[in-house]
């Protein structure tokens, strides 16, 4: 049976990960997309991109300063014996890792007013799905607020199946270069209003590799767009197109575009 | 080409598409500082620290025990609507940020201001080219939020993306999308 202050301690240990290593999958997408550039601000962007990941590894330093807000997928084994809260744990270790590596950013929505610790009403946020066996797997996601203020949902109509991608190119070319591009685009289609979103956001855990034809083509036609690293024009707007469905109301179709800046920090611990 | 901090005339050669590099004092100011800046403006107080030929970086940095742990650049377009206030009554002043202005503060930045384009997201790098922190005012305002006055070597590459004459490289890139969009 876990113990309460060992899981903290995995928690803290797979936030500094998240925050200072950047998954090999997309340090090789970002590599990939620096050398297909050809426009010299285009090069620069990505070469600053790159060098900043090094260092951030060897200091140990965030990548971002922009450390995000702090979501939690939790998968919980039906057989797992736990004898305290898994939210209390999380809530420890994200306390516990603000300010020395967490920029305290959480807030009340009305006041403002920050509590320093990136804790409050729903934050973090956790989301727990029960799975089979004594397994505990919990994903980190901490998600900025440059990309999250451009994302966007919408109620298609059911007839709309072809609008999809012109919604989802809509989403990325208003948002030019306030993404910090080359970003992730996370879509959900299906569900209801609240679970396109949801969708959206898990499918930024996945893995970079993992595009199936339809996401492919997506890519494609974001970055037939031109925007660029930065917005400042080039060939790679999105690294990468990463979708999630789920059945809907047969009179409805909700699309959701979670857009993702390329720090596309995630780490996990299974304990 | 290098700037150094106060500037002068110097930033009305610079074009859409330079690079520079920038030494000596900046100052960082985000969306409450910025609203904090045009009502004080507006009422007519002095504020603590001069705008004038400054170098004002949109970052909401992580400083722990005085040092700087990570200063990347944050999104500039939330300063849209305060440029022209800002700018009205100073000689000179350069902007760091990333994804530029829109509205109204490219016109208002003619003969006033330049914008100059940081690698967004590349936090620890940034960080690397900060010397020292010099002072901060307004920590009222929360970390992210207060204005950190930051001693800057080299920092760059930045791009000069909107120059003192209205031109702006994200117009560009927006023009050339709607055409895009338009086939």
């Amino acid at each position: 049976m876990p113990e309460f202050e060992e899981v903290v301690e995995r928690i803290k240990e797979m936030i500094k990960r998240a925050h200072t290593e950047l998954p090999e999958d997309v340090v090789r997408a970002i590599r990939k997309s620096y050398e297909a550039e050809e426009s010299e601000i285009a090069r620069k962007n990505l070469e600053i991109i790159l060098e900043n990941i090094e260092i951030a590894k060897k200091k140990g330093l965030p990548i971002c300063q922009d450390t995000g807000l702090p979501i939690f997928f939790v998968e919980l084994g039906r057989e797992l014996e736990l004898e305290f809260r898994i939210e209390d744990a999380i809530k420890k270790a994200v306390r516990e890792m603000t300010p020395k590596l967490l920029r305290p950013n959480v807030v009340h929505p009305l006041t403002r007013k920050n509590t320093g610790d990136n804790t409050g009403i729903g934050m973090p946020m956790i989301n727990v799905e029960l799975k089979e066996g004594d397994r505990l797997r919990i994903v980190y996601l901490p998600k900025g607020a440059g990309s999250e203020n451009v994302s966007a949902i919408k109620m298609l109509l059911p007839t709309d199946v072809e609008r999809i991608k012109d919604f989802v190119l809509e989403v990325v070319a208003n948002s030019l270069g306030l993404p910090c591009p080359p970003i992730i685009v996370g879509l959900g289609i299906g569900g209801s209003f609240d679970m396109a979103a949801k969708l959206a956001k898990r499918a930024l855990i996945r893995n970079l590799d993992s595009m199936n034809e339809f996401e492919m083509e997506m890519l494609e036609a974001i970055n037939s767009l031109g925007i660029g690293p930065m917005g400042l024009g080039g060939k790679t707007t999105a690294l990468a197109v990463l979708s999630e469905i789920a059945y809907c109301h047969t009179a409805s179709l909700p699309v959701a575009v979670n857009i993702q800046c390329w720090a596309n920090r995630r780490s996990e611990v299974i304990i | 080409m290098k700037l150094r901090a106060p500037v002068g005339e110097e930033i009305f050669d610079l074009k859409a598409g330079d690079i520079v590099y920038v030494c000596g004092e900046v100052l960082t100011a985000r969306d409450k500082a910025h609203a904090r800046i045009v009502e004080m403006l507006e009422k007519g107080i002095d504020l603590p620290f001069n705008l004038n030929r400054a170098v004002v970086y949109h970052c909401g940095p992580i400083i722990s025990e005085n040092k700087v742990i990570a200063a990347g650049p944050t999104t500039s377009d939330r300063m849209s609507s305060f440029v022209p206030k800002i700018v009205e009554k100073l000689d000179a002043v350069v902007f760091i940020g990333k994804g530029g202005f829109s509205g109204k503060a490219v016109e208002a930045m003619k003969g006033k201001a330049v914008y100059l384009a940081f690698t967004g997201g590349a936090g620890a790098f940034a960080a690397s080219k900060i010397k020292n922190v010099k002072g901060v005012f307004w920590e009222d305002l929360g970390m992210a939020e207060a204005v950190w006055v930051l001693e800057v070597e080299n920092f760059g590459p930045c791009i000069v993306a909107i120059d003192s004459k209205g031109k702006s490289i994200y117009d560009e890139v927006r023009k050339r999308i709607i055409e895009r969009l338009r086939k």
